[in-house]
């Protein structure tokens, strides 16, 4: 991947073209149902950057989006697939709340590290397990992550249901399937008061900042890209391909475990239904925007987090329902990896050209 | 005891083990076909889904299945397509084309679910059909010969893809595709051609087996009603070692012991309901886990055919 001027200007240029061509199709099917595409997506796009709680809001969501996606990062890079983040955030979020809840005593400077190491950790186990399947077993690891997301789904809310329910609903026989509150002190604390926007941002741009350094500056983040490049040649040259494969999805369960403790420490306070948000699939899309690139993966992520404040923006004002913004979500991944094939075959217009004037054109196509 | 699991019992568990099989040998024999072509389309949930919603949507709108099922159909070969497109012609990364393709399937069918329906709203599905004479036959009647039109249809698809596979000059041409493109190309097959054939063709039977469940089962559309069974069919086609006959034992495996474990809640035995639950994907994880040794896949699978520059 060129890296001069001139080469990020034209993969920004294909990003933009994927989408505003996602966007397009997607009007087609608003105009099917009958609805203005110019006012939805006015709503949408405006919206979130019109008033300090949709720019707020849009960073709220913004940071499960980055941590999630440095994860997809971390193992695309290496060659593994997750899609397995769903469940990778509330195995960090249950297993953080765990610890904050039992652990109400302790002071914050011990309990907070302990909170982001407990969710890190599970959701590191959680994605590792899928990375040893792969390297011991050859599973596919988009099936396993999937069903991983399944299991983990169902041990989530068998937990907020019934062990680790918050005693509250139980004694006013509400039975809300939600957490206790984990204690207050250990609440992130509010970038700007009166909104929701809180000091996970900066933990999270941090760490994209860690993310950078590791996979281009250190000798274990060379190996696990080589890894992805092409593993039989990273085995020929003595790179344990198996072991870096285990460690590439741990780490990626790990960043996004640390999205579900970030959820439950700065935005929620607790472990409850519908927590993970679809943040495990939008921090994919988040992360192929960005290039695979971690620091690229930071202004993605606000796109969208604005896209999808944007989009419940859309549902209350134009009553269009916020599935929309899956529809838009999945286009963009198409034409994202589309887009690869127009980056490295600048002739293909030529081609196209060539084609649609009759003349025998070079490449495939058949008789 | 004897009393709990009488014959009557086994036979209910048997028939609904059959009928439970139909989404994923459809869906499963679907990709087969496309992974023998020598690509991976991740994207079957999607298309299931959005097969479950035109299926319904059409039934209710038109009040007869049959036009729900090609309706369907005809919404799985268009996703058959769109996935052609970027994985064949544009050569993207398989995996992520596929998860682009659910997320977009996935979104499409909640989307115009609530814009056109919103509530829960039954339709009149298939109507089971028994086989005059068979279906009479004690215990192997009922089990076998008293199922709606698309139960049939996916076991006789299973012979059927079979002789196509192995005794017709497309299949051979498929197959060759999915093992050796190069060859294929220089004997005139165009493998382009035959990926897209195999991915609409794919596209076709996971719609219909969305369709199955909304038309031939539920008779409703529900959310996530395929509940991840698109996934689980493609692991069925590692599992069945890309071979017809593998994937019909796979499938009767699990949907056997699916009919079995939800006789189990019926008859109130005590069995946690959450792992009741997890049950399916976790039994997907080890299936695939014993899956292993890829000796028996295409060869080319996965990866996108660029042909040799010329001299």
């Amino acid at each position: 991947m060129s890296s001069n001027y001139n080469g990020v200007f034209k993969q920004i240029m294909v990003l933009i073209s994927a989408l505003v061509g996602a966007l397009l199709v997607g009007a087609l099917f608003l105009l099917l149902a009958k609805s203005d595409p110019v006012k939805a997506y006015g709503v949408m796009f405006s919206g979130p950057f019109s008033d300090k709680f949709g720019i707020t809001e849009t960073l709220v969501r913004a940071v499960p989006l980055l941590l999630v996606g440095l994860g997809i990062v971390i193992s695309f890079r290496s060659g593994i697939i997750n899609i397995g983040a769903e469940g990778q955030i509330l195995a960090g979020a249950i297993g953080a709340t765990a610890v904050a809840t039992s652990l109400p005593d302790l002071p914050a400077v011990m309990l907070l590290p302990l909170v982001f190491l407990a969710g890190a950790t599970c959701g590191g186990l959680w994605g590792g397990i899928a990375g040893w399947l792969k390297a011991r077993l050859s599973v596919n690891e988009i099936l396993s992550t999937v069903m991983l997301n399944q299991i983990a789904l169902q041990i989530y809310l068998f937990l907020i249901r019934g062990p680790l329910i918050d005693p509250k609903e139980v004694s006013y026989g509400t039975g809300v399937p939600q957490t206790a509150l984990i204690p207050e002190h250990i609440w992130l604390s509010k970038l700007i008061p009166g909104t929701r926007i809180h000091s996970g941002l900066i933990f999270a741009l941090l760490l994209a900042v860690l993310v950078y350094v590791f996979l281009w500056k250190t000798s274990s983040g060379y190996r696990m890209r080589a890894v992805g490049a092409g593993p039989e040649a990273a085995r020929y040259a003595g790179i344990r391909v198996e072991w870096y494969l285990v460690l590439a999805m741990a780490l990626a369960g790990g960043m996004a475990g640390l999205a579900g403790v970030v959820e439950v420490a700065g935005v929620h306070h607790r472990s409850l239904e519908g927590l993970s948000a679809g943040y495990g699939f939008s921090g994919i899309v988040a992360a192929l925007f960005g290039r695979l690139h971690p620091l690229g993966t930071i202004p993605a992520s606000v796109l969208f987090g604005a896209l999808l404040v944007g989009a419940d923006m859309m549902q209350r004002a134009v009553n269009i329902p916020a599935a929309m913004i899956m529809v838009i979500q999945g286009l963009v991944v198409l034409f994202v990896v589309s887009s690869d094939y127009f980056l490295q075959n600048p002739d293909f217009g030529a081609r196209i050209k060539a084609k649609l004037f009759g003349e025998k054109a070079d490449g495939e196509g058949g008789k | 005891m004897d009393g709990v699991m009488s014959a009557d019992i086994i036979v209910i568990i048997l028939a609904t083990g059959i009928r439970l099989a139909t989404p994923f040998l459809l869906a499963a024999l679907g990709e087969m076909f496309v992974q023998r072509s020598g690509v991976y389309n991740l994207g079957v949930e999607g298309i299931m889904m959005m097969g479950a919603f035109a299926g319904f949507y059409a039934t209710l709108q038109l009040g007869t299945p049959l036009l729900g099922i090609a309706i369907s159909l005809a919404i799985g070969a268009l996703m058959g397509l769109i996935m052609a497109v970027v994985s064949v012609t544009f050569k993207a990364e398989q995996g992520i084309s596929g998860i682009g393709l659910y997320m977009f399937g996935w979104g499409l069918s909640g989307l115009l679910f609530r814009l056109y329906v919103g509530g829960v709203t039954s339709i009149d599905g298939l109507k089971p059909i028994a086989i005059p004479l068979l279906s009479n036959i004690p215990i192997i009647g009922p089990v076998l010969f008293n199922h709606n039109g698309l139960v049939y249809t996916a076991f006789l698809l299973v012979p059927l893809s079979g002789l196509i596979l192995y005794k017709t000059s497309w299949g051979l041409n498929v197959r060759a595709v999915g093992n050796k493109p190069e060859a294929a190309d220089t004997l005139g097959v165009s493998v382009v051609r035959i990926r897209y054939e195999c991915l609409i063709l794919g596209g076709m039977l996971a719609a219909l087996a969305g369709a199955f469940l909304t038309i031939g089962q539920a008779n409703m559309y529900a959310d996530n009603i395929t509940a991840g069974r698109g996934f689980i069919a493609i692991a069925l086609v590692y599992f069945g070692r890309w071979s017809p006959w593998g994937i019909l034992l796979g499938s009767l495996l699990f949907s056997m012991a699916d009919s079995f474990q939800s006789m189990v809640q019926v008859l109130g035995i005590n069995f946690p309901y959450e792992l009741a639950v997890i049950l399916p994907y976790l039994v997907t994880i080890i299936a695939l886990a014993i899956s292993y040794g890829r000796v028996w896949a295409p060869a080319a699978l996965g990866k996108p055919f660029q042909r040799g520059t010329r001299g």
